[in-house]
C-alpha cells in the first residue's frame, strides 16, 4: 500500500457498544444449495471474530435448508441460527428482511456481513435502512481494529477500480458490509468441528407477503468461470475471434475453462460470461495463464489472487508481467500451440507408461 | 393515470478520472459530468411504458444546481416534469442520507402532483457504486422492492399488479407484486433513445422544480447531509501495483519455451490434483 495505515482510530469519539459481540455471516442459497461466497466470508469471518474474541455466527434462511447450518459449522461458524419455513423457500425482500431484522434485533452482533451478490445487495440495502445503520457495499479487504475500537475496516474499490476506500462505521451498531465473491477464501470443509443451531421462528402469513415468484428460469449452459480451478485467458492481443479457438484447446488439455480480457469481450470476440476482472468474474484459480493481455488495473484486480499466474506476452514491459509468476516475451500464435503440443505430449507420454 | 418516478444522478464520468501519478491524488479538473447511464435506462422503461399504456412521468435527482442538465436531458427525451432537490445541507450524504432526501421527496412530489405507482432507480451510480439507494428508499416509503430488474413483463392497472423478471447470477426469477413498487434498472432492459427535435427545444426552455430544506417542514436535520451519514472515508490510497518476482521463461524456439514452461508446471502440485499425471510418478 501507498500509504501507512491510519493510526489507531479513537475509539473515545464513540458511543458504549457493549452490548454488541459477534461476527455474522448471512448465508447465502438457492434450493438448498449455499452460494460459494457464503463459505468464502465464513472464512474471512473466523479471522474478524478470533482478532475480536467473539463467536463466529451464521443466519441460514430459507426452506429445508437445515443440512446448511451444519455446513456453516464445518466451514468455521460457532453459532447458527437457522429459519426455515415454506414461505421462505424462494428469496423474496420482505419475508427474509423481516427474519433478518429479528435476528440482528434479538442477537446483536457487531458486525454484518453477506455476499455482494443482487440478492446480498437486495437484502444488505433493505436490512441497513431499517435498522438504521452504516453499509458499504462490494468490499475486497476486511480487518478489524482489536479491541476497545473494535472498528470494522472496510475497504472497497472506487472510481473504476482505481483507488481503495477504507470505510468506518462509528456511530451505528452492527457494522454492515457486503463482500465481492471470489475474493476471500474458505476454510477447507472440517466435518470435526462442533457448533450450536439455534431455531428461529418464522411470525408472518403468506397473506402478508405481496411478492409471488411466478418462476426461475435457471441460467442456461452454466458457465461457471468462478468456479473453474484452471483458466486460459485471451485479450486483445488475439485480434479476433478465431484465435480463442487456440486457448480452448490449452485450455481443454490442461482440463481448464477459457477466460477473456474486457477489450476482447466489448469487441465482440467472445462472450460476457467469460469476462474477468471489475466488471467481470474476480477468480482465484489454481492456474491463471494470461495470453494478449496487457494487464490493465481493472483486469488485475480480477484474477491477481491466482495461486500460479502464466503471462504470455509480445511486449516485455507490458504490466501484466508484474503479477505474473513466470513470464513469456513472445508471439502467442506460436507459443500457444506449442504449449498444447507439449502439454498433449506429455501427458500421452504418461498415459502410455502407465497404461 | 399511471405516475411514475425516476430517479437520476448526475455524476462525474469516474471512467474518466485519473490519478495522478505524483500525489496519488483523483484528477477531477476536466471529467465530464452525465447522468448516470443505469438511471437512463429507467427512465427508457418509463418512456416506454408511457408510450404503451399511457403515464406521466417525474425525474427527481438530489445535487447541486448544475444537475439541472441532466434533468433537462430527461425532459428532452419525453419526461412530463423535473424536480431538482438542492441544498447545501445535503452535500456529503451516504446512501442512508440520500434514500432519506429521496424518500421525502417523493412524498410530496405525491402529495403535490398526484399518487406514484412505480419509482425507478438505477441499479448503481458510477460514482457511488453501491446499488443501496434504491432499496433504501423502497425502505423508507415501504413499496415492494424488485431490484436488478431487465424486464417489466406486465402491468395490470386493474388489479394494481406488476410482474418483472430479474436476473440474478444464476437465472431470472419472474415476479408479480402489487403496486406501488420500486425497481432498479439493468443496462439489459432496453436501449436508450434519442431526443427527437421537438423534446430537445421543450428541454431549452425548460425549468425544472427546485426543493430546498424548506420545502420539506418536518425534515429531521440530523438525518441529511454528512451528519447523517453513518459511513465515514477513513482514507483512500491507490493500490501499489503488484510486483511479484517473475521467472522469465526463454529458449530458442517455441518448443523450447513450452518445455521449459511444463518444467515449471510438474514442479508444483497441480499434475497431481488435476490427474495430468507426473513421470516421476510412474
Ligand atoms: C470502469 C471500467 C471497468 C473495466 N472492467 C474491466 C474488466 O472487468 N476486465 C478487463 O479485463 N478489463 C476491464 N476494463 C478495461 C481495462 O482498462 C483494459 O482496457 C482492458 O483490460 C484491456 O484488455 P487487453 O489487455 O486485452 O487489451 P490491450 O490493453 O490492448 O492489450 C493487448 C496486449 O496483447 C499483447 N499482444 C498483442 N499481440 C500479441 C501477440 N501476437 N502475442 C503476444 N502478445 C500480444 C500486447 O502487447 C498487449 O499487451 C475496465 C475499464 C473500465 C474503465
Ligand atoms: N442524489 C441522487 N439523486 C437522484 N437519484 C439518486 C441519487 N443518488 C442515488 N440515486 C439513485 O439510486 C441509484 C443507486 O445509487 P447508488 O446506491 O449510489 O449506487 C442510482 O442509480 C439512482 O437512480
Amino acid at each position: 500500500m501507498a500509504e501507512e495505515k491510519n493510526k489507531q482510530t479513537q475509539a473515545d469519539d464513540m458511543p458504549d457498544w457493549s452490548a454488541y459481540r459477534g461476527v455474522m455471516i448471512v448465508i447465502e442459497q438457492r434450493d438448498g444449495e449455499a452460494k460459494k461466497v457464503s463459505w468464502q466470508l465464513l472464512g474471512e469471518g473466523r479471522k474478524l471474530a478470533d482478532k475480536l474474541e467473539v463467536d463466529l455466527l451464521a443466519l441460514v434462511i430459507g426452506h429445508n435448508v437445515g443440512h446448511l447450518a451444519q455446513e456453516a459449522i464445518y466451514h468455521g461458524a460457532d453459532k447458527v441460527y437457522l429459519c426455515d419455513a415454506p414461505e421462505l423457500k424462494d428469496y423474496r425482500t420482505r419475508p427474509y428482511s423481516r427474519v433478518t431484522l429479528q435476528v440482528i434485533r434479538d442477537v446483536k452482533p457487531e458486525i454484518v456481513l453477506q455476499g455482494a451478490t443482487a440478492t446480498g445487495r437486495d437484502l444488505a440495502g433493505a436490512i441497513a435502512t431499517h435498522l438504521p445503520t452504516g453499509l458499504t457495499a462490494d468490499t475486497t479487504i476486511l480487518d478489524v481494529e482489536p479491541h476497545p475500537s473494535r472498528l470494522l475496516l472496510a475497504s472497497r474499490p472506487a472510481f473504476s477500480e482505481k483507488m481503495l476506500a477504507t470505510i468506518l462505521c462509528k456511530q451505528y451498531r452492527p457494522q454492515m458490509a457486503t463482500a465481492r465473491a471470489g475474493v476471500f477464501e474458505a476454510l477447507p470443509r472440517d466435518t470435526s468441528r462442533q457448533g450450536e443451531i439455534v431455531p428461529v421462528e418464522f411470525a408472518m402469513e403468506e397473506a402478508e407477503i405481496a411478492a409471488k415468484v411466478l418462476e426461475f428460469i435457471e441460467a442456461t449452459e452454466r458457465f461457471d468461470i468462478e468456479d473453474a480451478e484452471i483458466i486460459v485467458a485471451g485479450g486483445r492481443g488475439l485480434g479476433g475471434p478465431e484465435p480463442f479457438k487456440l486457448l480452448q484447446e490449452l485450455a481443454d488439455a490442461l482440463g481448464g475453462v477459457v477466460g477473456a480480457s474486457r477489450a476482447a469481450v466489448d469487441a465482440g470476440w467472445i462472450d460476457h460470461k467469460h469476462q474477468v476482472g471489475q466488471t467481470g468474474y474476480t477468480v482465484r484459480p489454481k492456474l491463471y495463464i494470461a495470453v494478449g493481455i496487457s494487464g490493465a488495473v481493472q483486469h488485475l484486480v480480477g484474477m491477481q489472487n491466482s495461486d500460479l499466474i502464466i503471462a504470455i506476452n509480445r511486449d516485455k514491459d507490458a504490466p501484466i508481467f508484474k503479477a505474473a509468476h513466470y513470464g513469456i516475451v513472445g508471439d502467442l500464435f506460436q507459443l500457444v500451440p506449442a504449449l498444447t503440443e507439449a502439454v498433449r505430449n506429455k501427458r500421452r507420454l504418461t498415459e502410455n507408461v502407465t497404461g | 393515470m399511471l405516475h411514475i418516478v425516476v430517479c437520476v444522478k448526475q455524476v462525474p464520468d469516474s471512467r474518466e478520472i485519473r490519478i495522478d501519478p505524483k500525489t496519488n491524488t483523483l484528477i477531477r479538473q476536466g471529467v465530464p459530468a452525465i447522468a448516470n447511464f443505469y438511471d437512463m435506462h429507467g427512465l427508457e422503461e418509463a418512456l416506454r411504458i408511457k408510450d404503451e399504456i399511457g403515464a406521466t412521468i417525474t425525474v427527481l435527482c438530489m445535487g447541486p444546481p448544475p444537475a439541472e442538465k441532466s434533468l433537462k436531458q430527461c425532459i428532452s427525451l419525453g419526461a412530463d416534469r423535473a424536480v431538482l432537490v438542492t441544498d447545501r445541507a445535503f452535500a456529503g450524504a451516504d446512501t442512508l442520507a440520500t434514500s432519506y432526501v429521496l424518500g421525502l421527496a417523493i412524498q410530496k412530489i405525491a402529495a403535490d402532483f398526484g399518487p406514484v405507482h412505480i419509482v425507478f432507480t438505477g441499479k448503481q451510480t458510477l460514482d457511488g457504486d453501491t446499488g443501496q439507494v434504491g432499496p433504501g428508499v423502497a425502505c423508507r416509503l415501504d413499496l415492494e422492492q424488485l431490484t436488478y430488474v431487465y424486464k417489466v413483463a406486465n402491468i395490470d392497472m386493474d388489479n394494481r399488479r406488476i410482474t418483472v423478471h430479474r436476473l440474478l447470477e444464476d437465472g431470472v426469477q419472474v415476479v408479480e407484486t402489487k403496486m406501488p413498487v420500486l425497481i432498479t434498472a439493468l443496462k439489459e432492459m432496453n436501449h436508450v433513445r434519442r431526443a427527437p427535435l421537438p423534446g430537445m427545444i421543450k428541454a431549452a426552455q425548460y425549468q425544472p422544480v427546485v426543493w430546498t430544506t424548506n420545502d420539506f417542514p418536518g425534515i429531521d436535520r440530523k438525518q441529511i447531509g454528512l451528519k447523517g451519514s453513518p459511513t465515514i472515508v477513513a482514507k483512500t490510497w491507490v493500490p501499489e501495483a503488484r510486483d511479484i518476482n517473475t521467472e522469465y521463461l526463454e529458449g530458442e524456439s517455441a518448443e523450447q519455451v513450452a518445455t521449459a514452461v511444463l518444467d515449471k508446471l510438474w514442479e508444483t502440485d497441480l499434475p497431481e490434483r488435476f490427474g495430468w499425471q507426473a513421470e516421476g510418478e510412474v
